[in-house]
């Protein structure tokens, strides 16, 4: 269908028949709008992706950049921050002459998020690039800022008629948290929706733009192996860790108003989830993939009061010992009120109430200042249904185990049972490994340039729904407000351990935690 | 890390089985040292090279980072050699620290004489890691000897600028073509300048005008005249033009293609003053007035515009040159991918000969 301001004009458009083999398809002349310009995430992500898009040859014919922040300083002042940060950040050393070329394009405008001259301004710099392109240009508004300015920005983009622009398209990419509550989330969606179409909105998740993160479908769905067990016959329970070595660092201001559940299990655990749990699509389009991601969620119960002492465990770190140093505990770091009851260690065990995966318990748990740093999925088979070989001697026949590794060390293994050289028939476990790095050439982009590229193309597959938002914080929301009102004291780990005991009391029967 | 050579072992006088025994035990002894050293197992790469230019070939492969294949095997070709000498080298990216992975990459020299050709297949064949693909390459010609290694290749990679007739180039790559996946750096060379086109006409409104080009004009270098071919070939396949031959007009190409109605002039013009192989520019027009232009420039490409109401337009696309190391390191990955619109073009190419 062809779009003009946004809205189906009935005419079929025609293919462009010259993209077909290309492995970067064309993305329409965009002027990319970042409220927080100069704020960290800029800084260190935003920035560095759109340079290596350049470096690339990846961005738009025509691509302007315009960096919106409340202090003064001129354009020339901004490029030079823009320059720093990529030299600092960028995943290659960016070459002068691309670097300067994509510079000469950067704008800025200064001023607080709620003054409508700041949109006057905006305004008067887009309707210039598109004088001077002779054409209109698609515009996509970042909205990189403290989440509480979304519903201002939104609502200024509105007021100003900048959300909607006669022949050409309009995005708004909005970072996370999409609200730190199922009301707050419904609240921004209800602003959002009331001046943006879904289709112009791209909430990002970061994790969605990993590589190893869509591998998994690409793992699930081109490879006819695993679906005939993928289901509660074969699968006794799913288990994924978001695990890391750090504390804290100087992020104890967002953190301790965040929290491990939300910072991690609401939006990153909950797509991990969703793709190990999700249906095979009818096709890879937005639409299709998000539908049965939703499902998934749907499928998870929402806990009540009474169940959630027994299908989740929060916790907070204590002093400990990491990498071989002592390091503090979470209320002796900086910036942490020293009665902050905050977690930084979540496990919540759920259920998908669904034909495939009903009784499966699924373990997710994330946590700070953990033994290691590991992001992995461990699907645990059941065991064999009877065992012909004598276990005296051996580790014992243990079930299949198939891990498909995020972090550090991006691959897949499979636990398999295999017999020790010798004249017994004695069985122990063996790992077989893919490991993601050794077999292809190609580095693998940041998620952000995966993700900026996408949401300039209004490829919406990588990005979540409104109802998908809204579902995952329909399964958290009862589980933070629990937490927020219990009277039990909030155990206790030390820092650099495997978490909290009181996580064991989660697991079903003979489950165990992976060894972070 | 830094790339660093860790075990190397060599033998005069040896076998493809002494090789390739070696290779497996270099390979353990890695591993045992440190388990975190593993074998790369993506692409195996045969080259077949003169004696004399294997350094120089060798160096052009060292400069492709990390597409180069996971294991390669180099054979040197001396006609008056009467042993078979050969050399294995185990690269890996540095010490790994805990938690690291470092991937070990096989660099396999085996230097051999005329008498050794007759059996070349069963030499070079134990060398490859079985299940692999592998990408078969003789940058200095020897077309019987890749037609004998193509049965170990699933792809083969060429240069069409590289023969003095663009002409032959191109017979000969669309007889590879039938034989083997063929990655031809000629068409490479093309991909930003096809990138740019294709995204030119890509907004809806822009796409009919496709159907209404009156003229394009290539600039290339002077003996790339096949990398020009082909991303004139490729608009023509695409937009299914029946092309005529090209006339010689000392330093351009010139002729006609028509579509539904519409005729195209096309020039292929060469460009003395392009310093490095491939394309220059393009320049497209339409029978409505449009006009766009793209030329190498620093930083990217430089793109003119001249709309119907005859306002012009100037811009820079940034974009970073790949420069002939990155071409051929393009080159080696696409081994591993499958191009559907090189053959099209490559046969419409041919055909305006």
């Amino acid at each position: 269908m062809a779009v003009l301001a946004g809205r189906p004009t009935g005419q079929p458009e025609p293919e462009n028949p010259l993209t077909a083999g290309l492995e970067r398809l064309p993305v329409a002349p965009t002027t990319l709008v970042i409220f927080g310009g100069t704020g960290d995430l800029a800084k260190r992500k935003l920035l560095p992706a759109i340079y290596n898009l350049a470096h690339e040859g990846a961005l738009p014919e025509r691509f302007h950049l315009i960096g919106v922040s409340r202090r003064e300083k001129t354009h020339d002042e901004y490029r030079s921050e823009c320059e720093q940060a990529i030299r600092r950040f960028s995943r290659r050393p960016p070459k002068d002459d691309v670097l300067h070329a994509l510079l000469e394009n950067v704008k800025y405008v200064p001023g607080s998020f709620d003054d409508d001259a700041v949109y006057a301004e905006l305004t008067k710099l887009l309707d210039s690039f598109e004088q001077e392109a002779g054409e209109r240009l698609n515009r996509a508004f970042y909205l990189s800022t403290a989440p509480s300015f979304f519903p201002v920005i939104v609502e200024e983009l509105g007021r100003s008629k900048l959300a909607h622009h006669e022949g050409a398209e309009v995005r708004a990419i909005i970072e996370k948290p999409f609200g730190t509550t199922l009301e707050e989330a419904r609240e921004l969606n209800r602003c959002v929706l009331g001046i943006f179409e879904e289709s112009q909105v791209f909430r990002i998740d970061h994790y969605l733009g990993k590589e190893t993160v869509q591998n998994m479908m690409a793992f699930r769905f081109a490879n006819g192996m695993f679906e005939p067990l993928w289901n509660r016959n074969y699968i006794d329970s799913v288990q994924i860790t978001a695990a890391e070595d750090i504390g804290i660092g100087s992020r104890a201001d967002y953190y301790d108003s965040s929290g491990a559940l939300r910072d991690l299990i609401q939006n990153h655990m909950l797509q991990l989830l969703c793709h190990v749990a999700m249906e095979p699509p009818v096709n890879f389009t937005a639409e299709e993939v998000r539908n049965e991601k939703v499902k998934v969620l749907q499928a998870i119960r929402e806990p009540t009061a009474a169940d959630i002492p027994a299908m989740s465990v929060h916790a907070q770190y204590g002093p400990g010992h990491s990498g071989g140093e002592d390091v503090v505990g979470y209320l002796e770091e900086a910036g942490v009120p020293e009665d902050s009851t905050t977690e930084t260690y979540a496990a919540l065990r759920l259920e998908v109430d669904n034909w495939r995966w009903a009784g499966v318990p699924f373990y997710l748990r994330t946590g700070k200042r953990l033994a290691r740093k590991v992001t992995e999925i461990a699907v645990t088979l059941k065991p064999v249904p009877h065992l012909a070989f004598s276990q005296d001697g051996s580790l014992g026949v243990q079930p299949n185990q198939l891990v498909l590794a995020l972090q550090p060390n991006e691959g897949v293994a499979l636990r398999l049972g295999a017999k020790i050289p010798g004249t017994r028939m004695i069985i122990r476990p063996v790992n077989m490994e893919f490991l993601y790095g050794t077999a292809f050439l190609s580095q693998s982009p940041e998620a952000y340039e995966r993700l900026i590229t996408d949401a300039m193309r209004g490829d919406a597959t990588l990005f979540t729904r409104n109802d998908e938002v809204e579902a995952q914080w329909r399964i958290c929301d009862p589980i933070v407000k629990a937490w927020s009102q219990s009277a039990q004291p909030l155990p206790q780990y030390p820092a650099g351990s495997q978490g909290p005991k009181e996580a064991e009391l989660l697991l079903r029967g003979d489950d165990h935690w992976r060894a972070i | 890390m830094a790339e660093r050579s860790d075990a190397v072992w060599g033998e005069q006088g040896t076998t493809p089985d002494a090789i390739e025994a070696a290779l497996r035990r270099l390979l353990v002894e890695r591993h045992a040292e440190n388990a975190n050293y593993v074998p790369a197992r993506v692409l195996n790469m045969i080259v077949f090279v003169d004696h004399e230019w294997s350094g120089e070939i060798a160096n052009r492969l060292r400069g492709v980072g990390r597409y180069h294949a996971s294991r390669l095997v180099v054979l040197a070709y001396e006609p008056r050699r009467q042993r078979l000498d050969a050399r294995v080298m185990i690269a890996s990216e540095g010490d790994p620290e805990a938690g690291e992975l470092a991937l070990l990459r096989e660099t396999v020299v085996v230097e051999l004489g005329e008498h050794h050709l007759d059996d070349l297949l069963t030499i070079a064949d134990p060398l490859v890691v079985t299940d692999l693909p592998t990408l078969l390459w003789s940058p200095h010609g020897h077309h019987d000897i890749v037609q004998e290694l193509l049965a170990l290749a699933q792809a083969v990679l060429v240069d069409s600028v590289d023969e003095p007739l663009a002409q032959d180039a191109l017979e000969r790559a669309c007889a590879l073509t039938k034989e083997a996946y063929v990655v031809d750096l000629a068409w490479l060379r093309s991909t930003p300048w096809r990138e740019r086109v294709a995204a030119a006409f890509d907004p809806p409104a822009l796409r009919r005008e496709l159907r209404e080009l009156s003229s394009v004009t290539v600039r290339h270098h002077p003996a790339s005249t096949a990398a020009a071919l082909l991303l004139l070939g490729w608009l023509a396949s695409r937009l299914g033009w029946q092309s005529g031959e090209l006339a010689d007009r000392g330093d351009a190409l010139v002729g006609r293609a028509h579509t539904e109605g519409q005729e195209i002039a096309v020039r292929l013009q060469a460009a003395p003053e392009l310093q490095v192989p491939g394309l220059e520019g393009v320049t497209l027009e339409t029978a409505s007035g449009r006009c766009l232009r793209l030329d190498r420039g620093p930083g990217g490409m430089r793109a003119r515009s001249l709309d119907r109401d005859g306002a012009e337009h100037e811009w820079t696309i940034p974009g970073a040159s790949r420069g002939e190391t990155g071409v051929l390191g393009e080159g080696i990955r696409q081994a591993l991918l499958r191009d559907p619109t090189y053959v099209p073009a490559l046969k419409a190419a041919w055909a305006m000969l």
